[in-house]
């Protein structure tokens, strides 16, 4: 898509939230794109944007303003039957919007649409910036506490959540996950949160 | 009970991400942080001492911390974060590639700019 799309004056910026480069380096690699893929090691687009989980994409016009705030979106159909989110309908709009054809959401929209982030969500973030600075330090235990810390603070946070389960050597893909999401969405909580269409 | 002498140690402060280790007292498992020793290794403006317990509030700022590992981490606040996306202005940030190499948002003002944040887990 960015193939078809560069050089309408747009660019992609992706962002690998990942507690190291060679964790997203396979990604990276594999795709092989040319546009910007940047390592975001301590969260910092996390923070300034209040995302809570993977994928989130956000709109950036010219002036350098968010048009659509924090959307979820995949490229392809590869995990619809798990997310239940179909990738076209965003890529669609997307594409609309990169040529000019339609408009994105008005100033007034999109600011009704912003997450906007809590004492506690930000709470949260501090608790993980301490854990991380300690699990760099090889002080796991402690940095294990302040991770649990931040996710009673931030339950939502999924960045949080699933993101420091590598640091603690849990599987994010396994039975510990599993049982997350079991209790979040059991719960009638959605884990993705999609910008009504 | 006496109190017990007041104890000089340190104690690392990551201010926003930036670190920095201060000389503080520490009496009756109360950790006192200096005014200068803040402003001359963080660039903070405090009116005086501040007890760590009192950080947060002196500061307006979220702090996590760690007596035993003698560490406090002091986050961004809600109401900043807030008032920036409230102006849909893109907060810039600044972050390497693979290669190490440094690359900003802004770099890219007068393109549309798709941003999309994904994650190995």
């Amino acid at each position: 898509m960015y193939a078809e799309l560069k050089g309408a004056g747009f660019t992609i910026v992706s962002v690998a939230i990942d507690r190291a480069a060679d964790d997203a380096r396979p990604w990276i690699e594999a795709a092989r794109p040319q546009h910007p893929s940047l390592i975001d090691v301590r969260h910092r687009v996390a923070d300034l944007y209040n995302m809570v989980n993977v994928p989130t994409v956000v709109w950036i016009d010219e002036a350098g303003r968010i048009v659509r705030p924090n959307d979820v979106a995949f490229g392809t159909d590869t995990f619809k039957h798990i997310t239940g989110l179909e990738a076209a309908p965003h890529l669609a709009a997307l594409r609309g919007w990169v040529r000019g054809e339609i408009s994105a959401l008005p100033a007034e929209r999109t600011r009704a649409l912003l997450a906007l982030p809590t004492d506690a969500d930000q709470q949260a973030r501090a608790e993980f910036g301490l854990g991380q600075w300690l699990w760099e330090r090889g002080r796991m235990p402690s940095a294990a506490r302040h991770f649990d810390r931040a996710g009673e603070l931030a339950p939502h946070d999924f960045i949080i959540r699933r993101g420091t389960m590598p640091m603690r050597g849990v599987d994010p893909m396994g039975p510990a996950f599993r049982e997350m999401l079991g209790q979040w969405t059991g719960a009638g909580r959605p884990y993705y949160r999609p910008l009504p269409s | 009970m006496p109190t017990t002498a007041a104890d000089q140690r340190t104690f690392t402060i990551i201010d926003d991400g930036r670190p920095a280790t201060i000389p503080v007292e520490v009496s009756d498992g109360r950790v006192r942080i200096p005014a200068r020793a803040a402003a001359g290794a963080l660039g903070w403006t405090l009116a005086g001492d501040v007890e760590l317990d009192g950080l947060a509030a002196a500061l307006g700022r979220p702090v996590a911390a760690d007596r035993d590992e003698r560490a406090a981490y002091v986050g961004v606040a809600a109401a900043a974060r807030a008032r920036v996306l409230t102006s849909l202005r893109a907060p810039d940030f600044t972050l390497p590639d693979l290669d190490g190499r440094p690359h900003s948002l802004a770099a890219h003002k007068g393109r549309k700019v798709f941003l999309v944040a994904y994650a190995s887990w």
